[in-house]
């Protein structure tokens, strides 16, 4: 299996791409759609040319990413990989451009600053490099301290290339693990050979992970995609010798989906639900049909097997941060009986955030999914056995992605692992008690169905918002959540991890990420709020966005304390917030309104400025304690 | 198959590699004939027909690809 085959296949390719050129409503819209059919690399070119000539090269308008400027730095072909890279991010909403550096120059220009790389001022680096260059002056005829004398080299000198990457252009970086191209020399234990070029490949990219680690720097692990496709479909020494491309272009798809993924997850853009159908594909047969004893799961077949194992494998999706729902044809009561009563299942009622089992059609269930958990339509992965839903939903919801899954359970788990949707690059606490989370909210919801009064109710949520400047440990979370959230966002202004750094260190501003917890555990952070100074005596909100989920908490006013507080600190007398509409954020057009702001200017496009005077202003007594830590 | 039929299955490959549809192919023709044939796209086009006849060029066989003919007569040794 190779390529994107979990995308489905583009029906009347050549029209729809010669189509997108004239189509005038929605070009974005459309080439995103192409973008996520199963395109080899003549099709992913020449999309990549309608698009170019479609924007004439400039980041379209009204783009609500953040685009990307993409430094590829290495020592081999890479051009080819270019258009695979830029249509990977297209299909994830992303507006990529790269640099690639002169050929075999990446050492020089990381280091001189009139290089072609620094005037690029790229926002990420992804360091390629590939294995004949890093192996060079590696043979046979070494001794082992010789060996370990040029590993040492290799490994310092690429340290070097991230700190200077770090410091000279303030950018994360992105590490190729490299591909074990030589032919070995020993065979099975060809670790005892000291100068094998093959071994020392294998040994570096061992300690790549460590040396990652330490130095926060992300890997792209082509050795670990190698190990499960194969080399001959990464690598073809017949084109390696024709024009020096590493990477065969019959794998740049696939490599370019992976650095988009990696791309997309450190904008805090990956998928983050995993909604499953019930029938036939967590378990075989028709629940409603076949009955509890007649469902194939468990031991005794095969493929009751495979069914287990898909469902080990979504288990462990939620244990590590991914939301699990249920989206299924069936009378509720009929679909919850195997999670209640059936001793192979795997997964339990509890381990299902949203668990939706009707007669409607699957497009509406997945928007009340959406809906319920507070999440964007866009994260929702989609699994379901049956071609027909799976084409109903792509049609009405094509944000949502729905893996060509095959007929066949056993592959499931690595169908939805090998399209890298819940690709991430660092497992936070919260990640690791997400569900808990979701679990907690309906027993909110529980409470405020039985609570008669609101006051009531919040008051019985005993409810302490704590708060903590910007810092290493949230940078994830933050980047995150400035990066993904939508709807309660002023400004839906998109910042990386080197602006979050960099704001940390400016005495004139501040940075809030704020966690909310109640007496039913820990909503974690739902809060994003920066400030600057603006004048002597006047500080700009820049950002205020939290999430949805707590909406209707009193979260608000509370942070308006904490802000004029902070504000105050730092010796304003005014706050100005502005409003910045977009397709999505109607539902903070009042915010500051609300807040007791005075609207001072309100512009044709609906962006509008409101005012708060310090002096005057007196803090909203709520129900929710804050503290600071 | 004779080469008359690569010719014409060989056709919607360029079109569709150069955008075109006006592009004919003949045995003389060469890179400099058609607008944009570079190294990228001759790579392009190589995997398209290696694609379309399941066939793998060689080594030797992408040195000795000079013109238009000289595809159809090793496309030709192959199917």
């Amino acid at each position: 299996m190779s390529g994107l085959y979990w995308l489905p296949e583009a029906a009347d390719w050549r029209d729809k791409l010669r189509g997108l050129g004239q189509i005038a409503a929605e070009p974005w819209e459309e080439a995103v759609a192409l973008a996520n059919t199963r395109l080899d690399f003549v099709q992913t070119n020449a999309l990549d040319r309608v698009v170019a000539k479609l924007f004439g090269g400039a980041v379209p308008k009204g783009l609500s990413t953040k685009p990307v400027r993409l430094a590829l730095l290495g020592s081999s072909t890479m051009a080819h990989l270019h258009p695979a890279i830029r249509i990977a991010g297209l299909r994830r909403g992303l507006w990529i451009s790269i640099y690639e550096n002169d050929y075999g120059q990446y050492w020089q220009e990381l280091g001189d600053p009139a290089s072609g790389l620094h005037q690029f001022k790229p926002t990420a680096i992804l360091l390629a490099l590939d294995a004949h260059h890093l192996a060079a002056g590696v043979g046979a005829h070494l001794t082992a301290a010789d060996a370990d004398h040029l590993f040492a080299e290799t490994t310092a000198r690429i340290r070097e290339c991230w700190r200077l990457a770090r410091e000279n252009l303030r950018c994360p970086v992105i590490h190729q693990t490299a591909l074990p191209v030589h032919a070995g020399l020993l065979g099975n234990n060809e670790h005892r050979l000291p100068g094998s070029r093959r071994d020392f490949i294998i040994r570096l990219n061992r300690e790549l992970r460590a040396m990652a680690d330490e130095a926060g720097v992300d890997l792209l692990a082509l050795d670990d995609r190698v190990a499960a496709d194969g080399v001959k479909l990464w690598h073809d020494p017949v084109l390696w010798h024709n024009g020096k491309q590493e990477i065969s272009p019959v794998a740049a798809p696939l490599y370019g989906d992976l650095v988009g993924r990696l791309i997309g997850a450190k904008q805090g853009r990956s998928h983050k639900c995993l909604v499953l159908d019930l029938d036939n594909t967590v378990w075989g047969g028709v629940v409603g049909d076949d009955g509890l004893a007649g469902l194939i799961l468990g031991q005794g077949s095969a493929a009751g097997e495979a069914f287990v194992a898909f469902q080990e494998y979504a288990r462990d999706l939620s244990r590590r941060g991914v939301i699990l729902a249920v989206c299924s044809k069936n009378d509720e009561a009929n679909a919850l009986e195997p999670f209640e009563q059936h001793p192979e299942m795997v997964l339990r009622r509890n381990d299902i955030a949203s668990f939706v089992a009707n007669w409607n059609d699957k497009p509406s269930n997945l928007r009340a999914i959406a809906e319920e958990l507070n999440i964007g339509i866009d994260s929702l992965v989609f699994v379901d056995d049956n071609p027909f839903e799976r084409n109903l939903v792509r049609e009405n919801l094509p944000t949502v992605a729905v893996p060509e899954v095959s007929e066949d359970p056993a592959t499931y788990a690595q169908t939805v692992a090998d399209a890298g949707y819940f690709e991430g690059v660092s497992i936070t606490e919260e990640d690791r008690v997400r569900s808990q989370q979701y679990q907690s909210n309906r027993e909110r919801d529980q409470l405020k169905a039985s609570a008669t009064d609101l006051d009531f109710y919040l008051r019985g949520l005993e409810m302490r918002l704590t708060w903590r400047r910007f810092d290493q440990i949230g940078l994830q979370r933050t980047v995150q959540l400035i990066n993904k959230t939508n709807q309660f966002n002023l400004t839906t202004r998109r910042y990386s991890e080197e602006d979050v750094l960099a704001l940390i260190d400016d005495p004139r501003a501040f940075g809030l990420q704020l966690r909310l917890i109640d007496r039913f555990g820990d909503n974690g952070i739902i809060g994003i709020v920066i400030g600057r100074m603006s004048g002597d005596e006047e500080l700009a909100i820049d950002t205020w966005l939290m999430s949805c989920r707590v909406l209707g908490r009193q979260v608000e006013p509370t942070t308006l304390n904490l802000v004029a507080g902070q504000a105050k600190r730092l010796g304003a007398r005014r706050l100005v917030g502005d409003y910045l509409p977009t397709k999505k954020n109607g539902m903070v057009r009042e915010h500051y309104p609300k807040l007791g702001f005075t609207l001072a200017e309100a512009h044709d496009d609906g962006s509008s400025r409101s005012v708060l005077d310090l002096a005057t202003f007196v803090p909203a007594s709520t129900f929710i304690e804050v503290t600071e830590g | 198959m004779a080469e008359t039929d690569i010719y014409a299955s060989l056709e919607p490959i360029f079109h569709d590699v150069f955008m075109r549809d006006d592009i004919k192919l003949t045995p003389s023709m060469t890179a400099k004939d058609i607008e944009g044939w570079d190294s990228f796209k001759q790579i392009e086009i190589i995997l398209a027909v290696e694609g379309q006849y399941h066939i793998k060029f060689n080594t030797r066989e992408l040195d000795s690809l000079l013109s238009v003919g000289d595809l159809v007569r090793v496309i030709a040794s192959k199917v």
